[in-house]
């Protein structure tokens, strides 16, 4: 099993990433922005960071990243795309997810460990969650506040398309406390909290972050 | 040479962080009776030729593309003579 994770000018926590693909028990293979090249990979990341120095709005150019259009059509033949932080904002700027990120409400950069609810355990990143299990994960964001019109909402509810929620203090203003979303086929996730810095007790809050790498794996080898 | 200024301004719905920040400052440097400020975007895009309805056709696309994001913003295009100035 082989998991892309892509590099843009900016990332940052692609070698995070990369380092969770593994402890999950896959490849890592290392792709970039400036390549239309997948190298045959079943996934991909795309990490968090601040590509392209957030210039214009976050994720408005990596979106135009030659990669990218591999990435777009890949995801819409099935393929599991999970974006992270930055990842979700290039994610919603392709318009492979609904709404989009503005900055926090209480306009601070925030960095902590954070609660999550899991709402929906049959993505292809989610798979390996208890429905309704609480993680905790990392949080660092200046620019993760999830909106979306009304109607685009109630569609994402009604659909279960809601993948995680913040449990407790609503940490960047996120309409109905969104911590992340999935396409109508579920292989496509954004998630702004950081489930590749959660890995290993050594250097994260714990290690429920690797059950989405995880899921990964295991969505891929049901396919 | 022609030039076309693109407006990008948040959706009035959409919550502004920046805006707040700045009408918040308002006060503190002796300045009243501002009941909100709206933080946008001005693009000034140079125009090689002449401006036609076709370049203006497609200075629209850019604006839908890359200068704005719909779900949240609203853009306005308007050509501007260089002579003019401010």
């Amino acid at each position: 099993m082989r998991i892309g994770v892509v590099t843009f000018p900016g990332s940052l926590d692609d070698v995070d990433a990369r380092r969770a693909v593994r402890f999950a028990g896959a490849e890592p293979v290392a792709l970039w922005h400036g390549d239309h090249d997948l190298q045959g990979v079943d996934a991909v990341v795309l990490p968090g960071g601040f590509s392209y120095g957030d210039y214009l709005r976050c994720g408005a150019i990596s979106r135009f990243a030659p990669v990218m259009t591999e990435v777009v059509a890949a995801a819409e033949k099935g393929m599991p795309v999970l974006g992270i932080c930055n990842g979700f904002q290039i994610l919603c700027e392709s318009h492979l997810l609904p709404g989009a990120l503005i900055r926090n409400d209480h306009r601070k950069f925030i960095c902590r460990d954070q609660r999550l609810r899991i709402e929906n355990n049959a993505t292809a990143w989610t798979n390996e969650y208890d429905a309704g299990a609480e993680i905790t994960i990392v949080l660092k964001n200046g620019e993760g506040g999830f909106v979306a019109d009304e109607a685009t909402l109630d569609m994402l509810e009604g659909e279960g398309r809601v993948v995680a929620r913040y449990v407790g203090a609503n940490p960047n203003g996120s309409v109905r406390g969104i911590a992340g979303i999935a396409n109508d086929r579920g292989n496509v996730v954004g998630l702004m909290p950081h489930p590749e810095h959660a890995v290993e007790d050594l250097t994260g809050p714990g290690t429920d972050g690797l059950a989405f790498f995880t899921s990964a794996i295991k969505a891929l080898a049901n396919v | 040479m022609p030039r076309v200024v693109v407006d990008v301004m948040l959706k009035p719905e959409i919550l502004d962080p920046q805006g707040k920040a700045v009408q918040g400052a308002l006060p503190r440097l002796g300045f009243e009776g501002i009941s909100d400020v709206r933080q946008g975007k001005r693009f000034e895009l140079e125009v090689d030729g002449e401006l036609t309805d076709e370049r203006l056709t497609e200075i629209h696309t850019i604006a839908e593309t890359l200068l704005s994001n719909p779900v949240i913003e609203d853009f306005h295009v308007h050509a501007e003579p260089v002579e003019v100035t401010r």
